[in-house]
């Protein structure tokens, strides 16, 4: 019995122990879009959520790849079909005098890739969530860290989820509205 | 990211520590968030920024004057045609390396100091690559075509010419300033998240808030944010080493005495990391005076940043050593010659000023009284500072002004105007610094709080 108007229950811990305990055991109950919200990274939450690798490895390999390859097609294309110059017979494909462009565009593709591409799947910049409309959720950038199910989880309900974040000691549980 | 447990040793037990004990997640936020949006500015900083701010003015006025009566107004002509705008440009460049390299390369081989001093050394590369990045463009003679150096088609039909070290300077550089700035921006965001949250004032709540993109610290958004981090830390790594070599690639690769030399690319990276750390020196110890972040700061901090520089001034004076001994082994006639003229000639009271300020003056600090005497290692960086911009200007001008033919000689001397466009860079670097420290934090906040998670683990105090 999903509310319709709930994003989820929010509950509000102290510390990082505490928050990979409460994401451990909403795991072992069953809970699957449960969500941690911590201050800084927190060692061992990727696993305890079993988040699975990111794809930020790939896109950046992908980005440096397209920024290698298309900084030396350039200059390819540039000193040997568009405006050719023989400078005393040396070959026009001179590829050792590209290696430095060729470098540096590699590095400022992957880069570019990576930050836009961690945006990107992280769904940022994103200006309203429904946690923000809380102020105690303010305290996650400061001194608090949260757990929140998500009242899309087939076992969410209103009433059993809140007794079972109580269970995990908090300071609060707190609902979301959308 | 999971960081290995260090056992604690007897010596490191001795040293201070990097982050004073008595410290919670939310007072380590409030110290440094406090300094943007609730202390009072101190006067210091008024004056400071208005000092900074009439050298800025200073160089927008060099900068009309030039623009209008061209490039004459320098001292530059031929045979020395580079003069101060290109030592200028190296200086500024190299002193942005270190910022790279505390940053980047520390982050990679967790050096945990790094984490308080990360942020303003950032800052300081990304200001002093805007400072750098004006010279080449002044010197262009006519600056309003510095687009003719970017690959367009343009109506002229023409192409950049990719052979030269000048376009790989304008790419290296340009790099450098793009990967620098997404570097300091995409550590900067949890930060701002941290101040919009704490803002009271509608203002900064909505321009912080925009900034911070509608970071929400998820353990998701953790993970790929981490990635990211340490992946860009990675590139911007073999990156550093590249810029400054490509800058060494514009001397070396001509024939002038001198410059034609391979031990150029890593003679100049080791010096401008020589240069940064003076800088990085030069800026920490009067900044964690004036805000009294002497906690977040300690002594550790200037104690190893001064042992860094140290190093990287030894690399420096090898350099030179094995500079002269090749230009007396080439048995080479001009390259003799150019090491006879930098110690005797019409340039030699520069020659032996930057010997003493970067082989000699940095000696002290093996001892370790001069290491925690902080006028004195305030001296000394400066001194570096002055020897490292002096050691550019004589690259520059000894080797150009007498080459291979002496019907070809001449001199230079640097004129008002020179002088007025590099102390107006200054203003422009201080202005942009006193910005920096008014209006985003300049302590990364959430690295401050892992790592006091993680010396509390190990028992350490915390």
């Amino acid at each position: 019995m999903t509310d319709s108007r709930t994003y989820g229950l929010l509950a509000e811990l102290t510390t990082p122990d505490e928050l990979l305990a409460a994401v451990r055991t909403a795991r072992r109950a069953g809970y699957r879009r449960v969500e941690a919200y911590s201050p800084f990274p927190v060692e061992g939450l990727v696993e305890a959520l079993e988040l699975g690798p990111s794809r930020v490895p790939l896109i950046v390999l992908a980005g440096g790849l397209i920024g290698g390859i298309s900084g030396y097609l350039l200059q390819y294309w540039v000193s040997v079909l568009a405006y050719p110059i023989n400078v005393g017979g040396r070959p026009f494909n001179s590829w050792p005098a590209f290696v430095p462009v060729t470098f540096e565009m590699t590095i400022l593709g992957a880069a570019l890739f990576g930050v836009i591409g961690m945006l990107a799947l992280n769904g940022l910049p994103l200006p309203y969530h429904p946690l923000f409309n809380l102020a105690q959720f303010g305290r996650v950038t400061r001194d608090r860290f949260f757990l929140c199910i998500e009242a899309s989880d087939p076992r969410f309900d209103l009433l059993e989820t809140r007794r079972f974040l109580e269970s995990l000691g908090p300071s609060e549980v707190l609902d979301v509205p959308e | 990211m999971s960081v290995p447990a260090r056992p604690s040793t007897a010596t490191e037990r001795a040293q201070p520590p990097i982050l004073q004990p008595g410290y919670t997640y939310a007072s380590i936020g409030d110290t440094i968030g406090s300094i943007v949006l609730t202390r009072r500015t101190p006067l210091g900083w008024y004056l400071g920024f208005g000092l900074a701010f009439s050298l800025l003015m200073l160089l927008m006025f060099g900068i009309t004057v030039l623009l209008v009566r061209g490039i004459g107004i320098w001292g530059v002509d031929i045979p020395v045609a580079w003069g101060m705008a290109i030592s200028n440009f190296v200086w500024w460049i190299g002193i942005g390396h270190a910022g790279t390299l505390i940053s980047a390369i520390l982050l990679l081989l967790r050096q945990r100091w790094r984490t308080s001093i990360n942020r303003f050394a950032e800052a300081m590369t990304l200001f002093a690559v805007a400072c750098a990045g004006l010279y080449p463009l002044l010197h262009l003679g006519r600056p309003w075509f510095f687009y003719w150096l970017l690959p367009y088609p343009s109506t002229m039909g023409t192409w950049p010419q990719f052979r030269s070290p000048l376009i790989w300077d304008a790419f290296a550089v340009g790099t450098y300033f793009t990967v620098s700035l997404l570097f300091w921006y995409l550590g900067m965001v949890p930060d701002l998240a941290t101040l919009r949250d704490q803002a009271r004032a509608r203002l900064p709540q909505v321009v912080y808030g925009v900034l911070a993109l509608g970071w929400r610290g998820a353990a998701r958004h953790w993970q790929r944010y981490e990635q990211a981090y340490y992946l860009l830390a990675a590139l911007a790594t073999p990156l550093v080493v590249s810029v400054h070599s490509v800058v060494s690639f514009d001397f070396a690769v001509a024939i002038v005495p001198g410059w034609h030399s391979t031990i150029f690319p890593p003679y100049f990276v080791a010096g401008a990391l020589y240069s940064g750390f003076a800088m990085v020196l030069t800026i920490a110890i009067p900044l964690r005076a004036a805000y009294r972040l002497q906690d977040f700061v300690t002594e550790r901090h200037i104690d190893v940043l001064a042992r860094v520089m140290l190093a990287s001034g030894l690399v420096v004076a090898y350099s030179y050593l094995i500079e002269s001994f090749m230009a007396w082994y080439s048995g080479n006639l001009y390259e003799q010659y150019l090491l006879l003229n930098r110690m005797f000639g019409p340039y030699a009271a520069l020659y032996w000023v930057l010997l003493f300020c970067n082989v000699l003056a940095v000696q002290p600090l093996w001892f370790k009284w001069a290491r925690a005497n902080h006028r004195v290692l305030f001296t000394i960086a400066l001194l570096v500072n002055l020897g490292m911009w002096v050691e550019r200007f004589v690259i520059v001008v000894t080797s150009l002004h007498r080459d291979f033919l002496p019907s070809s000689w001449g001199s230079y001397t640097p004129t008002v105007w020179d002088w007025t466009v590099f102390v107006g860079t200054l203003g422009l670097f201080v202005t942009l610094m006193f910005l920096f420290i008014r209006l985003v934090p300049m302590i990364s906040t959430f690295e401050m709080r892992r790592l006091l998670t993680e010396l509390s683990r190990e028992g350490e105090p915390a």
